[in-house]
């Protein structure tokens, strides 16, 4: 009971300071937006992307603008010196974590929810011909990407040039959630859609997710300790 | 270790003297011919970079959990050994596969999670020299997600379907194939060991050097 509730007085203190000035959110979303403009410029060809370019430009605007979301979380828990308040607080380390984790889900997940119809409309792709197995490889992929990173933005919060560490770190683990992420989209993104190929990749996202997951939250205390 | 080291690079020595010769004596592969030799370095060096991922997560989770300055020497040893033994496979695959497959690189499944798998480490290796005091655990982790990456590394092959040979190709293999790359396994394995005892070894002294010159300082 403690452990769901520490979760979600972090994730409460969190949205309050966000609603404050909405700086995290503001500028994820427009760098956002920016990364698939970048890539609309590289993989449009005669008026027209080239194929499977749709899935490949959702999930690397997702994982670029993820990254950014992670290192600013934590930086401004180490700005105003609270991490250290936070990991005294008489709660089970995990449960921080859990509550860091369930806010860069809903932060990635509005993200998702621009980014999705973005692509849809600018790249003429079908990705609303099947709504739930998309949102279930949006989800997967999310959970698997999110899990790793909160870890490493919180451990590497008091290393030198934390900013170039994390996507060195997060880039080479979470490529197997990535992959999987964009194969599954790509299949949804075919002319006949593909379900069992999206499926088998939902599956091995949940794999994934849930070493991932395990690992993290068993790491996380040991970490966290000075 | 120690006491075996000196047993051990010889044994492990006069096997890398004796391997030239049972590699020229095992038969051609009936489709491949010569260049299916490689097969002898290839497989080799991946099996000793598994030996050392082993060693690398085994020793992070002991370090990250018990603090033991120990097996952060055995950690970080094991780690500059994975780097070492996948760039030889990595360097020996394409050679391979530039005469069996037609091309230098394939992205296959088991090819492209290789090269994640020396990305990771490339990455711990990265966190330990820039990440400042403190790095220590936080390589430590991504030792543990990088072990955790490597049983789905070496199924691949089995699950997708690839042109990169299956894991049962190995055990199928006739005797006259098998033996030679048996005894240049355990050249490459012993050579594991080797390295890694000489490393440990270094990191040590590195450590006690440091302890001396703060207790100068004092």
């Amino acid at each position: 009971m403690t452990f769901l509730r520490t979760a979600w007085l972090v994730l409460r203190k969190d949205f309050a300071i966000e609603v404050r000035s909405w700086e995290i959110l503001t500028t994820t979303l427009f760098f956002a937006s920016s990364c698939v403009l970048v890539f609309a410029f590289a993989f449009v060809k005669e008026g027209r992307a080239v194929e499977d370019a749709a899935a490949g430009i959702l999930w690397i605007a997702i994982a670029f603008s993820g990254t950014l979301a992670l290192g600013r979380t934590f930086e401004r828990e180490r700005y105003g010196e609270t991490l250290r308040a936070l990991l005294l607080a008489p709660a089970p380390r995990p449960a921080l974590y859990v509550g860091k984790l369930l806010g860069m889900l809903a932060l990635l997940g509005i993200a998702e929810a621009l980014l999705v119809p973005m692509v849809a409309f600018l790249f003429q792709a079908a990705l609303f011909s099947r709504p739930l197995l998309l949102a279930g490889l949006l989800a997967g992929g999310t959970i698997g990407f999110a899990a790793v990173g909160t870890l490493f933005a919180a451990m590497l919060v008091r290393a030198r040039s934390r900013d170039v560490l994390l996507p060195i770190l997060l880039y080479p683990i979470t490529i197997p959630v990535i992959i999987a992420g964009v194969r599954g989209t790509a299949a949804l993104l075919a002319e006949i859609p593909d379900e069992a190929t999206a499926t088998m990749w939902i599956g091995i996202l949940v794999a994934f997710d849930t070493v991932f997951v395990t690992l993290a939250l068993w790491t996380f205390e040991p970490l966290m300790t000075e | 270790m120690r006491k075996a080291f000196g047993p051990l690079v010889v044994v492990g020595a006069a096997l890398f003297v004796a391997a030239p010769y049972f590699i020229a004596q095992a038969p051609y592969e009936s489709t491949m011919g010569l260049i299916q030799k490689i097969m002898y370095y290839h497989v080799p060096s991946w099996i000793a970079q598994y030996c050392a991922i082993t060693v690398c997560g085994v020793a992070s989770a002991i370090y990250l959990f018990k603090s033991h300055p120990v097996a952060d020497r055995y950690a970080v040893s094991a780690a500059e050994l994975v780097v070492l033994f996948g760039l030889m496979g990595l360097i020996t695959g394409p050679l391979w596969a530039r005469k069996a497959w037609g091309v230098w690189w394939q992205w296959d499944v088991r090819l492209t999670s290789a090269l994640l798998m020396e990305l990771i480490f490339v990455a711990y290796l990265l966190v330990r020299q820039y990440g400042g005091p403190g790095s220590e655990k936080l390589a430590s982790a991504t030792a543990l997600f990088g072990t955790a990456t490597g049983p789905f590394v070496y199924k691949s092959v089995d699950i997708w379907r690839t042109v990169h040979p299956k894991t049962t190709v190995v055990p199928t293999l006739p005797s006259s194939l098998g033996a030679p790359l048996a005894l240049t396994s355990a050249a490459f394995v012993l050579l594991f060991v080797v390295l890694l005892t000489l490393r440990v070894n270094l990191a040590e002294r590195q450590a006690a050097l440091d302890e001396m010159y703060l207790a100068l300082e004092d």
